[in-house]
């Protein structure tokens, strides 16, 4: 287990633009930190100047306690695990998974144990003496991992390691990773473009965006509170719906997307700007009316596209420029064409100020306890 | 692909007219070889008796076993020279990064487009001055260094992922153990055509030993070959043909066992 932080890290490849820049952030010994970001926001680059594969153009990168900016990558106490598994094709699982041992010339017995031990660990047992090429994508996977686990370093980093794997493996090489994580207590820095990984892996999560932190935080304190509108998009499946909105002062109403009116609770006023600003509504918060539902909360809206995904039920609909998106527990039979009445509170709106793009309101915490689980006050 | 017996049949005997067409030559001098001196003149295509005078009179005429001794030594330290040096120098153009490489590996291969023979009366010149007349060095550190073969490495070495590389950086490798536990194994394939190519090219090489040997210290057998036919005023063809089935049977060997190989590296899966 070891800290890694970084120190106003920046990266340029031509010394005068930097892909990366501002970064300050340290990583806890037995952490599961996810870098997510859109392709080509600098989370691969970032991850490589931590292993050393990168030079560090500017800022410091300290591993440990000790400042590690022009460390050999092999001095850094850290193993990696690449998105195509980066097999040596010419050697047998066994000899994959030994690699690194044998450079540090351990001796044989030794590598053998702790090659028996990992393989067993993993399911690998029976493939020792295949190559790489004899392996489906998911036990070589599994291979690239081992030799990450055996080198026995406190940081691992990965690289996308679960893009090349179908679905159904994916979903179960997430809680397999996360399993032999918390075990050894590794320090884990884990980068991938897939939010539900990032969501559902990462003790902390960094958004990066064109080379720049967008925010780091719990997965579920970011999903509630993103802390500007390319996060609020980014994170959540359909991601949040934005439009462009105004206060108008003397209805006391929120226009939003000069379509819809909205109410504004007397005690929120004085905080909401004076110009305009971005609204942002998760599909899960934009819920069917019921008979106990105030018109003026009412909205109705044009159905241009349905999924039904049996559990629930995902429609769109046009507002002003925006596609907008609501999900609906359960199976709902709407048609494509259907005028349907669409209920919104403004305790769910988060509210961004439109020039800067920082979060000025929150939305409520709509968190559930269970029955016996004592509520924190 | 299943094909119809018909098809089959005409593609087995295009195949079968093409490759006696090609192979007519070695076919014929193989006949030869155990003629007598007024079958050759009657223009036959099969000897009357298997009989293997002319291959003892080739070993008594010749110091062939000495030639054939030489000339395996030579082509063997040039295929091991070819390898390392070629070897080395397309590692520094792909994994090695410094200012000018492309430039650099691209006048290296424009040689390529210098004939060989232009350079001969300089190389044989220096080989002069070195007082290297009649050495294995002379003959074979000329051609050590081989566009051709760097070129052919470096296409290959290109197609190593670089995070084979970056892998063996976190673990610790060494530049020249990067090279010889991972580069090279992963590259067999290119490395055995690559010493196909230059011993057989080595093998057949006849204008730089002729120019290099004056004694038959280091002659290679196809200047013994040569010798041959020029020693009396009316060659004997049986006997010349004799020393060349001696002097192709290697070279056919090579080309089998490499076959083998070659397959066998060919059809090594890619790493995804």
């Amino acid at each position: 287990m070891k800290r890694v932080e970084l120190i106003d890290v920046s990266k340029s490849y031509d010394k005068q633009v930097d892909v990366i820049s501002n970064i300050n952030v340290t990583i806890e010994p037995g952490e599961f930190f996810v870098l997510v970001g859109p392709s080509g926001c600098g989370k691969s680059t970032m991850l490589r100047m931590i292993a050393g594969l990168e030079e560090i153009t500017g800022g410091t990168l300290k591993i440990g306690e000790k400042v590690a900016n022009n460390l050999s990558p092999n001095k850094r106490d850290l193993s990696m695990v690449f998105q195509n598994y980066a097999l040596y094709p010419h050697l047998t699982v066994q000899q994959n998974i030994t690699f690194g041992l044998d450079v540090k010339r351990m001796k044989k017995d030794e590598q053998h144990k702790k090659a028996k031990e990992v393989a067993e660990m993993l399911g690998l047992t029976d493939y020792l003496d295949r190559k790489p090429r004899e392996l489906s994508g998911g036990q070589r996977q599994r291979v690239a991992l081992a030799r990450a686990i055996v080198s026995e370093t406190p940081i691992c980093l990965m690289d996308e390691p679960l893009s090349n794997l179908d679905a159904k493996l994916r979903a179960h090489m997430r809680s397999e990773i996360r399993r032999i994580q918390k075990s050894l207590g590794i320090t884990m820095i884990y980068v991938t473009h897939d939010q539900v990984e990032a969501m559902t892996m990462g003790d902390r999560i960094m958004i990066l965006h064109e080379g720049k932190i967008q925010q780091i935080g719990k997965p579920i304190d970011i999903y509630n509170y993103p802390a500007n509108p390319f996060v609020a998009t980014f994170i959540g499946s359909p991601p949040m719906n934005l439009a462009k909105a105004e206060f108008h002062e003397t209805d006391k109403q929120l226009i939003i997307g000069s379509e819809f009116k909205l109410n504004v609770p007397a005690e929120e006023i004085g905080k909401l700007p004076r110009t305009s600003m971005t609204i942002g509504v998760r599909p899960e918060n934009l819920y069917p009316t019921t008979p106990e539902t105030k018109e003026e909360d009412t909205f109705h809206v044009e159905v241009t596209n349905v999924e039904i995904l049996g559990n629930e039920t995902i429609f769109s609909f046009k507002l002003g420029k925006e596609e907008w998106m609501a999900k609906w527990g359960g199976q709902w039979h709407i048609d494509i064409g259907d005028s349907l009445p669409v209920h919104m509170e403004f305790e769910s709106l988060s509210i961004f100020d439109e020039q800067s793009g920082e979060l000025i309101k929150k939305t409520i915490d709509y968190g559930k306890y269970v029955s016996n689980k004592e509520v924190p006050s | 692909m299943r094909m119809s017996l018909l098809s089959k049949i005409w593609i087995y005997f295009l195949l079968l007219v093409t490759s006696a067409f090609v192979f007519f030559p070695v076919l014929y001098a193989f006949m030869i070889s155990f003629m007598t001196g007024p079958e050759i003149i009657q223009g036959k295509f099969f000897p009357e008796s298997i009989n293997f005078e002319n291959y003892t009179k080739v070993f008594s005429r010749l110091p062939l076993m000495n030639y054939l001794l030489n000339s395996f030594i030579v082509s063997a330290s040039v295929m091991l020279g070819q390898l390392a040096v070629c070897s080395m120098a397309a590692y520094a153009f792909v994994f090695l990064k410094f200012k000018g490489r492309d430039f650099i590996f691209f006048l290296f291969i424009s040689t390529m487009m210098i004939p060989w023979e232009a350079t001969m009366i300089p190389n044989v010149f220096t080989i002069r001055k070195l007082d290297w007349f009649n050495t294995y060095q002379g003959l074979t550190l000329p051609f050590f260094a081989l566009a051709f073969g760097t070129f052919l490495l470096r296409q290959h070495f290109l197609t190593i992922p670089k995070e084979l590389h970056e892998a063996s950086q976190i673990a610790g490798l060494s530049r020249f153990a990067f090279f010889w536990r991972v580069v090279l194994p992963v590259s067999k394939t290119s490395l055995v055509t690559l010493g196909a190519y230059g011993f057989l090219t080595t093998w057949n090489m006849y204008l730089w030993p002729l120019l290099i040997t004056t004694n038959q210290s280091v002659r290679t057998v196809q200047i013994g070959l040569k010798q041959l036919q020029s020693q009396e005023i009316a060659t004997e063809w049986g006997v010349v043909m004799a020393g060349v089935i001696v002097v192709i049977i290697p070279t056919l060997l090579l080309l089998f066992l490499g076959q083998k190989q070659l397959q066998k590296g060919l059809s090594q899966g890619a790493l995804k």
